[in-house]
């Protein structure tokens, strides 16, 4: 046998590992903090890794590779579910031929997201099995337990992480991997996968008894752990909130929870009755605590300012000791600041003397709300800034909606701004409108990854390439320009004030590399020179 | 048990190198053979915001996560997060500021953090070569010599400041 391996490997590492050992035959997905790294170390391990345009083509990608009977897995973050959820809750009446594993990447404490969201629901509103990992030996172990259980039942599986599973790094000691992947082929199965009424109606039935047969499973499932301690205090917990409550309770009975979806409420109903006090230690939303009471199980759950903010040590401490004074304030943070030269700058400060009223959108360009730009007047989700900005065109006194702007970077366009570039053509405001596209070549906000606007794949090689100038004007507008503000502000103004003053929906597409992505691009290339010069 | 474990807080600014330093720490710790936890928050830090890094390491260790008040050593790249991030440190901890070594002994600047390392190093019972080899890991080869010769650096540094 070959000698054990021990590994100190972030989550998201061990994900990718384990997706390779397993042979997952395509990894797709789209940049999100904390999520990210999963398909970047796949693919430096020689997966097969790929962004697509946003989470639901992703997901569909993968589920077609599902369906292929290859195994697959489709990464994002908590709010791109959001993006893949329709085709997430019917995957799961077609379940798959091989095996799908979605990875959602949850942000509680929102150290790098526009909300807080608890996926944990998204398993339940779906019927989609989930895991939930602690560490990051959890996140190898039970990604393989993923893609059994995915081959077992036929459905897809969530793998719910959070920020502090995917970016700690923790001490790992890899497992065997399951049975090699079948050979991928096409099996005809039109009552499964067509999902007309008739069929579907037949698939919501198939779906509930699987679900069954799994919670029944889950009863003795390897990946629910008990740990044995004192009875008069009982501890039920999963994913990283396990770790803060064992460190804060070594001594208490614990039931650790590995699958959450479907509970295995006979064993956790024994526990319960086996300790004198039970508690419930879970981060985000009351998920566990509300379908424990919902069974009839007695047990005490954190008060509510706990809901908020991710948890650690000491606000466990406080909840098995029922404390809600309140908590100091967290140490003061210097907060990121646009990069000293960004291209962003030039623009936010343009529109912030023009007065502009701008619909913002979600990237690094996001900062332009901070002081001395404050330069932004409204950030939902990715996308919105054009809906939005649209929307406020139609209602507001002509003299305010001929200053509103939409304002989306590159990546966020490809992601979800396409349709609003439909609509704008479509809806026209009477006082026609303005779109500012911010392509700095790169996704900055996540750490540099490639999209279809950069004609680059994941792994940087050059492939097909979406100009957006060519789609505004395919699309029939005649108002299409492309300018670099900082080798020409003044003609960044101008091409603003006509806009405005237009009548009509007009394109600016502001070009010019983001300063991280122009330095790693010279990295590159000097790698690049060295190598052949040494061949 | 968790009273052996060595709870360390690495901070300063994005681009100062913070992630590196405790990348550095947590795999040294990791080469002696611990149980080691390495936990960071990174988002935005790229954009020169603060970044803090915790690593904790000794024989069983749960949470990734430093408890204010708990941390047995804060390493600050930054004088101006020195203030801030005092609330990490137990009474009696010990602060690595960054003004423990000289920067203008340096070979490089941008190896502050590495120096900063060697100070720390003489707290730690962890072997030189283990440190070493992990500077090494995370480093380009062309930067290998001015980060070892900052990490010596910060070593003396740290010996006199002990001894003082
Ligand atoms: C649905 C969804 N997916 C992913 C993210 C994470 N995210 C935030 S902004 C962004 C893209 C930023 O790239 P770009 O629009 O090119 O702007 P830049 O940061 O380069 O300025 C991503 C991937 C998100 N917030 N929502
Ligand atoms: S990383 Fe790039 S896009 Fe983001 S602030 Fe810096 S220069 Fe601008």
């Amino acid at each position: 046998m070959a000698k054990e391996e021990r590994l100190f490997l972030s989550g998201n590492e061990a994900v990718a590992l384990a997706a390779r050992r397993a042979g997952v035959a395509l990894g797709a997905g789209y940049p999100g903090t904390p999520s990210t790294e999963i398909l970047e170390r796949f693919s430096d391990l020689g997966g097969c890794a790929q962004w697509s345009p946003n989470e639901k083509v992703a997901f569909e990608v993968a589920l077609g590779a599902a369906f292929g009977g290859a195994r697959a897995v489709v990464t994002m973050k908590h709010v791109g579910l959001n993006v893949a959820a329709d085709p997430f809750f019917t995957a799961a009446y077609t379940g798959v031929s091989g095996a799908l594993v979605v990875v959602s990447a949850d942000d509680p404490g929102l150290a790098s997201s526009q909300n807080e969201q608890d996926n944990r629901r998204y398993a339940v509103a779906a019927g989609v099995p989930m895991l939930e990992p602690a560490d990051s030996q959890d996140a190898f172990d039970y990604f393989l337990a993923a893609i059994e259980l995915s081959e077992r039942w036929g459905l897809p599986v969530l793998l719910r992480m959070t920020t502090r599973v995917c970016h700690s790094k923790t001490v790992v000691w890899p497992r065997a991997a399951p049975s090699p992947p079948g050979v991928p082929h096409f099996e005809r199965d039109i009552v499964g996968r067509v999902m007309i009424p008739k069929y579907a109606r037949l698939a919501h039935r198939r779906l509930r008894r699987k679900l069954a047969e799994i919670a029944a499973w889950n009863e003795t499932s390897p990946v629910n752990n008990l740990l044995a301690g004192d009875q008069a205090l009982g501890l039920i917990s999963s994913g990283i909130a396990f770790m803060h409550a064992r460190e804060a309770a070594p001594q208490a009975a614990m039931l650790k929870l590995g699958l959450t979806y479907p509970l295995p409420l006979e064993q956790i109903r024994r526990f319960v009755a086996g300790v004198d006090r039970c508690l419930v230690i879970e981060e985000g939303e009351p998920y566990l605590v509300d379908a424990l009471r919902a069974a009839g199980i007695t047990v005490e759950g954190k008060p509510d300012v706990f809901r908020f903010d991710e948890l650690n040590v000491s606000r466990v401490r406080k909840i098995m000791a029922g404390d809600v004074a309140p908590e100091a304030a967290a140490p003061a943070e210097r907060p990121p600041q646009l990069c000293p030269g960004c291209p962003h700058r030039a623009v936010f400060e343009t529109l912030s003397k023009l007065q502009c009223i701008v619909a913002g959108d979600i990237g690094c360009y996001t900062l332009g709300v901070l002081p001395p730009f404050e330069a932004l007047d409204t950030c939902v989700c990715m996308g919105a800034s054009i809906g939005v900005g649209l929307g406020l065109r139609h209602v507001l006194p002509a003299a305010q909606a001929r200053r509103v702007v939409s304002v989306i970077g590159d990546s966020t366009f490809v992601h979800s701004g396409l349709t609003g570039l439909v609509e704008m053509i479509y809806n026209p405001p009477a006082t026609g409108h303005v779109l500012v596209i911010l392509d700095n070549n790169t996704t900055a906000m996540t750490g540099l990854q490639e999209h279809p606007g950069t004609g680059r794949t994941l792994d940087h090689r050059p492939t097909g390439r979406v100009v957006f100038e060519d789609v505004a004007r395919a699309l029939g507008l005649n108002r299409v320009f492309v300018v670099d503000p900082l080798a020409d502000r003044a003609a960044f103004e101008k091409l603003i004030v006509e806009g405005l003053a237009a009548g009509e929906p007009s394109v600016v597409i502001v070009r010019r590399p983001c300063l991280l992505i122009a330095e790693k691009h010279r990295e590159r290339q000097q790698a690049a020179t060295e190598r052949s010069g040494t061949e | 048990m968790t009273d052996q474990v060595t709870n360390v807080i690495i901070a300063g600014l994005g681009g100062q190198g913070v992630l590196t330093a405790a990348d550095i720490l947590a795999e040294a710790a990791f080469r002696a053979g611990r149980e080691v936890k390495k936990g960071e928050l990174h988002g935005m830090s790229q954009r020169g915001g603060s970044v803090t890094s915790d690593v904790r390491f000794g024989v069983r260790v749960f949470s990734p996560m430093v408890t204010a008040g708990e941390a047995d050593y804060l390493v600050v790249l930054a004088a101006e997060q020195v203030a801030n991030n005092r609330i990490w440190l137990k009474a009696g901890g010990t602060l690595i500021a960054p003004e423990t070594v000289d920067e203008s002994v340096l070979p490089d600047k941008r190896t502050l953090n590495v120096a900063l390392l060697g100070v720390l190093s003489v707290y730690l019972d962890l072997g030189v070569t283990l440190w070493q080899d992990a500077i090494r890991g995370h480093q380009a080869p062309r930067f290998h010599e001015a980060n070892l010769q900052s990490f010596d650096l910060g070593r003396a540094a740290g010996r006199r400041a002990r001894g003082a």
